[in-house]
């Protein structure tokens, strides 16, 4: 099959980005989307041109590194599913296809499709964890965890950080992707000491990382390659409520 | 050369225990002042950086990824043994390193074996405490399942993403390292070459992937956990980045590489549909407890696999392993595979693909069941094929997916090279010639949490450290090298790109080092292999600046690596003459087609020293002895 591509170049950070159009013949149904693009990309090699640059590495939807917006919709039209594991055949014979990079004031573009998303990376630093020691862990099984329990903390804790909530959301929030780390943790015992704590951190961080705000239009799950959902929204607002009239928030006032 | 593993004496059950009383200690007030460069932040490197940090070590840590959540153990499925022995089934710790040895072919270190089914259980303790949300019973007890090579249920797992949970479970403990300052993470930052000061590991030259700077660091102790080399096929379950460069930069410089050769083919993965095929996916080895692998009885049966009568079918696993069917060994359910296609029953497209069918288990246990158990796994294959298991079976084929080889460490861990640790999938030392499934997430995690903080402590105990700055000469020569190696590659300009030459040597390498090697090819693409990396250091292309985010340069940079690394992997096949579990050479085999070793004469690690490029490199060895799994031929039937 034909496809024309609109790509989205941009040299770097401090240049202005634009679209460029290319044509590719011979696409087949069986190539996944990147492997569209890797043929793009020999051919712009071959022609003596920059290929254009994206992120991505294990192509099994798993490592969240792929990060394309394709017709308006961060990880293309197939529901539940990365870009990396979206596939041709999901496209017709003559489609015009258009690629921008995920976009949001907290994720600024690098260079063509790649942006910088360590942002997420200061949030997990600021408290996305249980401060346990390698050797203090107790006997596994002392610790019980009803299997509802476990199995919404896997809901939660199978986001792979990809970014596309913050991408979808016209407000640039990143409240699932944060949502879904403290509820991953809330709903499992070994979390509790920490709770209130964690989730004062993590939300401060959110906000000075330049992140937006909730307003209830989800379209970060509809965006989402694991299907997060926002009920782990909910629970952060709750527990971020309780949390800012405890006296944990003193804590956090008193250490800034 | 013989090597010493530096084995500590005594009973196997007690050499660990004996070994952490007699390793020196470094006090804490000392610990903040030695300094340790941790390249890789899988599960092996960000375990150690988390653990190192905790104790008080000066940290830094090295990753070419965006973030270092992204590392490819993110993407192991099916979970990680422990010698737990909840589900009562007869599991210990004896039985653990029974197994792991036996599964190895008998070409592992008896004693770091049995160190690995020792702290096993306390991986899974110290993950639970992190809150790795493994699958539970109702009860809400850990849930456990079977997995290929054990005929009990040691497996822990959090549906198919044990990898990821373990992997968020590492850099969530080392990000607050990060957090308390105890870690200074780069990421995007690639290591080139590794600095060698006097015969000690003192540092490492990287390359900054967004501005294409060339930098040093110098450390007390290098600590490489870079993973595999399964990538050399071109086509594997790898991610895409996933290279030699670290290691084989290590080897160049004086580390030892042991055994190349010993790479596992996978034997449930979805099969290759073209030429514009980037990798190969890995449908986990767990599907295998329901799932029934077949190919039709006769030869080019082109009907759909359901009009396919049950008499007309042959299941050869469970016909040729009755006793452990259709859960054999990863190598030899993988050859089982080629051997019925080689006999032209395979199926699909190409003809290099088997069914698993998972119409009885759905029969016996209904849909929800294995949705439940396997659904994840059903909706990856759906997307890449447009078929639907639950309707039609799967079909599979072997792919590389593992490299047990890897540089060479005695049983602290340490290389040759003093101050050079090699922990994880990129050293040699646990899974000898075959690595049985769930075993890699135990040995990496074991390596970084429980093996290395110990070790390297005593290394630093016992190591008088000159004072050394980045602005040694050795430094600035190793800089201007990995200057003048890019320049080179900038200037060759022309016409093939990288990935023309990696997908050219991962045919080789499939065609000629993969499921089974014979001397005749071995010799071939002895001879192939050199004269394309020739052909690449004459007619590459590589577009765009150096000093800019330039994804050409840096993969024809690791193909560089790949191009002589492969060489090395080639000698090491082609040396090793008997077969031992992935290495298969068709010259030494049973009349059933089962791998015969050759314990005389091949029972030992070889080592392989670097003597420039296009020479052969000298083969060192360390004799392993086998007091106590004896050797005995390996049987699954």
């Amino acid at each position: 099959m034909k496809v024309k591509l609109h790509i989205w170049r941009q040299k770097n950070n401090k240049e202005k980005g634009k679209f460029e159009t290319y044509e590719l013949n011979n696409v087949l149904e069986d190539m996944s989307f990147l492997e569209m693009l890797d043929v793009l990309n020999e051919k712009l090699i071959l022609e003596g041109k920059e290929p254009v640059a994206f992120d991505h590495d294990c192509r099994e939807g798993i490592c969240g590194a792929c990060s394309l917006t394709i017709n308006g919709i961060p990880h293309g039209p197939e529901k539940a599913t990365t870009t990396c594991q979206l596939h041709m055949r999901k496209f017709k014979d003559g489609d015009e296809i258009w690629i921008e990079p995920f976009r949001a004031k907290a994720f600024p573009i690098i260079k063509d499709l790649v942006v910088d998303r360590s942002a997420f990376d200061r949030i997990i630093q600021a408290g996305g964890f249980i401060s346990v020691n390698t050797g203090q862990a107790p006997e596994a099984n002392s610790i019980l965890v009803p299997k509802q329990n476990a199995d919404n903390a896997m809901d939660a804790a199978q986001c792979i950080g990809c970014g596309a909530c913050v991408a979808a959301c016209p407000n640039g929030a990143a409240m699932l992707f944060v949502g879904a780390k403290v509820s991953h943790f809330a709903y499992l015992p070994q979390g509790q000491p920490e709770r209130k704590l964690r989730v004062l951190k993590m939300v401060e961080q959110m906000q000075k990382e330049g992140f937006g705000n909730c307003s209830n239009l989800y379209e970060c799950e509809a965006a989402c390659p694991k299907e997060i959902s926002v009920r782990f929204i909910a629970l952060m607002n709750r527990d971020y409520l309780k949390a800012s009239c405890s006296e944990e928030k003193l804590e956090v006032i008193n250490n800034e | 050369m013989i090597l010493d593993g530096k084995v500590p004496s005594g009973h196997i059950t007690e050499k660990w225990d004996k070994h952490r009383f007699e390793m020196k200690l470094v006090s804490p007030a000392n610990k903040r002042k030695y300094k340790i460069l941790v390249i890789g932040t899988g599960l092996a490197g960000a375990s150690a950086a988390a653990s190192l940090a905790e104790l008080g070590y000066q940290v830094e840590v090295f990753t070419y990824h965006d973030s270092p959540r992204r590392a490819h153990s993110i993407a192991a499925q099916g979970g990680i043994n422990a010698a737990k022995n909840y589900p009562n089934d007869g599991d210990s710790i004896w039985r653990l390193f029974y197994d792991t040895v036996k599964g190895g072919d008998f070409r592992a270190r008896e004693s770091n074996v049995y160190r690995l089914a020792q702290v096993s259980n306390n991986i899974i303790d110290q993950c639970v405490a992190q809150g790795v949300p493994f699958a539970r019973e109702y009860s809400g007890y850990l849930a456990n399942r079977s997995f290929g090579g054990a005929q009990l249920s040691r497996t822990f797992y959090a549906r198919g993403q044990t990898g990821q949970q373990l992997l968020l479970g590492a850099y969530s403990a080392m990000m607050r390292q990060v957090g308390l300052k105890n870690i200074i993470l780069h990421t995007r930052t690639e290591m080139l070459d590794l600095v060698v000061i006097n015969g000690i590991a003192r540092g490492i030259v990287t390359r900054n992937l967004l501005t294409g700077k060339i930098e040093s660091f110098v450390g007390d102790a290098v600590v490489l956990a870079t993973g595999g080399y399964s990538n050399v096929f071109f086509l594997s379950t790898n991610a895409q980045a996933c290279n030699v460069t670290a290691t084989y930069r290590a080897y160049k410089r004086g580390a030892f590489f042991a055994n190349p050769a010993f790479t596992q083919i996978h034997p449930t993965c979805i099969p290759q549909s073209g030429e514009h095929q980037s990798k190969l996916t890995l449908m986990s080895e767990s599907l295998r407890n329901d799932g029934r692998v077949w190919v039709p009885k006769n030869p080019g049966d082109k009907r759909k696999p359901t009009d396919i009568p049950e008499e007309e079918r042959d299941y050869f696993l469970e016909r040729m392993y009755p006793s452990y069917g259709n859960l054999a060994p990863r190598d030899i359910a993988s050859r089982a595979a080629k051997r019925v296609c080689d006999e032209g029953r395979g199926v699909g497209p190409t003809g290099n693909g088997v069914y698993l069918d998972f119409s009885d288990a759905i029969k016996r246990l209904g849909k929800k069941v294995i949705e439940e158990r396997y659904g994840n796994l059903f909706e990856m294959y759906e997307r890449i094929t447009g078929d639907n298991p639950y309707e039609t079976p799967m079909m599979i084929y072997p792919a590389p997916h593992y490299t047990m080889g890897g540089l060479w460490v005695d049983y602290n861990l340490m290389s040759n090279l003093p101050g050079l640790h090699v922990i994880g999938e990129a050293n040699f030392s646990d899974h000898g010639a075959n690595r049985l499934g769930a075993s890699a997430l135990m040995q990496g995690l074991a390596d970084g949490y429980f093996i290395l903080p110990y070790t390297i402590g005593h290394y630093f105990a016992t190591t008088k450290l000159e004072k050394v700055t980045t602005d040694h000469p050795e430094f600035k020569k190793c800089e201007e090298e990995v200057k003048e190696r890019i320049n080179k590659i900038m200037s060759i300009k022309g016409k093939k790109t990288p990935t023309q030459f990696h997908r050219e040597l991962g045919k080789i390498m499939w065609n000629y080092c993969g499921m089974s090697r014979n001397e005749e090819g071995l010799k071939k693409a002895l001879d192939l292999v050199p004269q394309l990396r020739e052909e690449f250091w004459n007619n590459l292309t590589v577009v765009g600046e150096e000093g800019d985010l330039n994804i050409v340069l840096e993969k024809a940079l690791r193909v560089a690596d790949f191009l002589e690394f492969a060489e090395l992997m080639l000698w090491d096949a082609l040396e090793r003459n008997e077969s031992c579990g992935g290495h298969f050479r068709e010259e030494h085999q049973y009349p059933d087609g089962e791998a015969k070793r050759d314990d005389e004469n091949f029972c030992h690690v070889a080592a392989w020293e670097y003597t420039g490029v296009g020479n052969k490199p000298i083969r060192h060895i360390e004799p392993l002895t086998f007091e106590y799994v004896p050797l005995t031929i390996r049987s699954y039937k």
